[in-house]
């Protein structure tokens, strides 16, 4: 998938994370900061490359701010951000393949 | 050296008789010299001891460099008399390689940060780190490593001579003109005095500040002009609004009010739970709700409580003023119900961090305590208990009387959730243990109770009263599941804190953070 257009997703109250997505220039240039970092940096930037691998992202900035966020949120939020920045987040998305 | 609770503790700490934690209890019985001040005589009939300005009181006590001033926290975060006194001294006498002993300190002492950083104030002990301040000594740039004691711990380490208070400040809400102090009737109250008691009697001069000078003499006083070189009087000695809160307020979070329920159910399964028994709780949301399970609990049986301890807030006062307890013993005050029912409402009396707490003189309230209902940033599977650093490793909380209730209580139960945000409660090791295991007798949380195995009579208990509980690798395991296995923090040699347990061993140091890098 490519990143057409700037998008955000997720806020920054306690557990959650804000990822933000930018068209890259071949390749991910992710940039993280985490309340959690001490004991949950390497997790969380493994759960978020894998997020965009998975769904096909191989060119991007991606800023994630996080806030103690679940895994569960984190590829939540990941996600969001992607499939807004292509407008692709109203309609057919594609649950339990791309998204899961 | 591999302390009881299998923490390394390095050698060269271990000098002048220190030694590392050896199970609690080990000092028992044990003599202690105690150490006594160097006080100025006072012959001379004085009409007044007030003077016109901090640095004039310091002048008058023989400040100088290289001293230690003492404080106390029952203005909370909305001290001021820390940082003006810490001023004057630097600022105008130009004074430096001070330390600060202090009770507990707080974000509101933000700016003494700066003076850690300039090297003018080289050391600290006390209870509370937070703030900035925990931050510039979690980053080693504090001279000397600051030493966190419990608040049993302080008046054992003052009244033993391993802390020598040159200069003692006393925060007052009110003083007379030689300085009989009272911790209500002015602008500032805080209620309770019981943490400067100590330090009153311990050293060897005592300068007493207030914003609310009253006739002489100001009695009953909690600090006594005997005892008090100087007054100074201040516009202000704090904020009120940050000195005491609204009333604590019980908790409406219905996980808070699980929690509780079932500390409630814990305690009324055990044989202490029967009439007159005592007890003393935490002001965190499950702990403080747990008062209002405990009174049905009560209600059913037909039994009222003797007496409780502790820092105090209206909850409480409410159960004293209802008559379902006998007296209420109060060395702090957390909200203004509390602040405005001591020395009120009959039966709700003061007492002293050492009559409190102090696991060296003859016997503590804490001693008697059947049982304490407390939280924890972390716990281990070997109910280690920290509640003084983060998880990135950096001071950010206070033992308080959590070790010393801890030890003294018969049943001690931890309250808290198994998970914050990303933050497993319940963990494989603590970043620090603050509370050791041997005196930590259940948990509870969402997820579900474990008891100590050392406790057998305890288990048996729950048992019989069908409470499920599991073994607490059980929960450990649940968190994991829910928030991954943390990676380990990472450490420098550097040591910049010795956490002492309140019996004057080592119980665990805090290292200097490795900064984190991803690769």
């Amino acid at each position: 998938m490519e990143i057409l257009k700037p998008a955000a997703a997720g806020t920054l109250e306690s557990s959650d994370a804000q990822v933000t997505v930018e068209p890259g220039d071949g390749k991910i240039e992710l940039s993280l900061s985490s309340s959690v970092m001490n004991q949950y940096g390497r997790q969380i930037r493994d759960t978020v490359l894998e997020t965009l691998d998975r769904l096909g992202v191989t060119s991007a900035k991606v800023s994630v701010v996080d806030k103690g966020a679940l895994d569960c949120t984190l590829k939540a939020r990941v996600e969001c951000a992607v499939f807004r920045s292509m407008d692709a987040s109203d309609k057919n998305i594609p649950w339990g393949g791309a998204v899961r | 050296m591999k302390n009881y609770v299998g923490r390394e503790i390095p050698d060269y700490l271990l000098v002048n008789g220190k030694e590392v934690y050896q199970g609690k209890n080990y000092m028992d019985g044990k003599y202690l010299q105690k150490a006594s001040p160097k006080t100025r005589r006072y012959e001379k009939p004085q009409e007044s001891k007030i003077v016109a300005s901090l640095a004039d009181a310091l002048r008058h006590c023989g400040a100088k460099s290289g001293m230690t001033f003492s404080f106390h926290h029952h203005l909370r975060d909305g001290d001021f008399v820390v940082n003006m006194v810490m001023k004057a001294a630097i600022e105008e006498l130009g004074l430096e390689d001070l330390t600060i002993a202090a009770t507990s300190l707080g974000a509101a002492h933000d700016p003494i940060a700066d003076y850690i950083e300039q090297g003018k104030v080289v050391g600290i002990q006390t209870s509370g780190i937070r703030g900035r301040m925990g931050e510039v000594v979690s980053a080693g740039k504090l001279k000397t490593p600051a030493i966190i004691r419990s608040h049993g711990g302080r008046p054992r380490a003052i009244e033993g001579g391993e802390v020598h208070i040159d200069i003692a400040f006393v925060a007052a809400p009110t003083s007379d003109c030689v300085g009989n102090c009272r911790g209500i009737g002015g602008k500032s109250n805080c209620g309770s005095m019981g943490y400067a008691m100590t330090d009153a009697k311990y050293a060897d001069h005592v300068v007493v500040v207030t914003d609310c000078l009253v006739d002489f003499p100001n009695m009953p006083a909690s600090v006594e002009a005997i005892d008090v070189d100087a007054v100074v009087v201040v516009d202000s000695i704090g904020n009120p609004k940050k000195i005491a809160s609204a009333a604590a307020r019980i908790s409406q979070n219905p996980r808070d009010l699980m929690m509780a329920e079932n500390v409630a159910k814990v305690i009324a399964a055990t044989p202490y739970f029967k009439d007159g028994f005592s007890f003393q709780t935490g002001v965190g949301g499950p702990s403080l709700a747990a008062n209002l399970f405990l009174e049905q609990y009560m209600d059913e049986r037909g039994i009222k409580m003797g007496w409780a301890i502790g820092g105090i807030c209206g909850p409480m006062v409410e159960l004293l003023k209802k008559g379902k307890v006998g007296k209420v013993i109060d060395v702090q005050d957390f909200d203004l119900d509390a602040v405005n029912s001591i020395h009120q409402t009959p039966n709700h009396f003061e007492m002293s961090a050492s009559q409190y707490a102090n696991p060296a003189n003859k016997g503590a309230f804490v001693n008697k305590l059947d049982f304490v209902v407390l939280a924890a940033l972390e716990i281990d599977t070997g109910f280690n208990v920290n509640v003084l650093t983060g998880s990135d490793g950096v001071l950010r909380g206070a033992p308080g009387g959590h070790p010393d209730t801890a030890a003294g209580s018969k049943c001690c139960i931890i309250v808290t959730p198994l998970i914050r945000g990303r933050m497993a409660t319940v963990c494989e090791h603590v970043v620090t243990v603050t509370t050791p295991g041997d005196c930590v007798d259940v948990l509870v949380t969402d997820y579900g109770i474990a008891v100590n195995p050392l406790r057998q009579d305890l288990i048996e208990c729950l048992d019989n009263a069908g409470i499920h509980h599991v073994p607490i690798e059980t929960l450990k395991e649940k968190a994991y599941s829910l928030v991954g296995r943390p990676d380990d923090l990472q450490w420098e040699d550097k040591v910049v804190a010795v956490l002492e347990a309140r019996d004057g061993t080592i119980l665990d140091v805090v290292r200097k953070i490795h900064p984190y890098t991803l690769d």
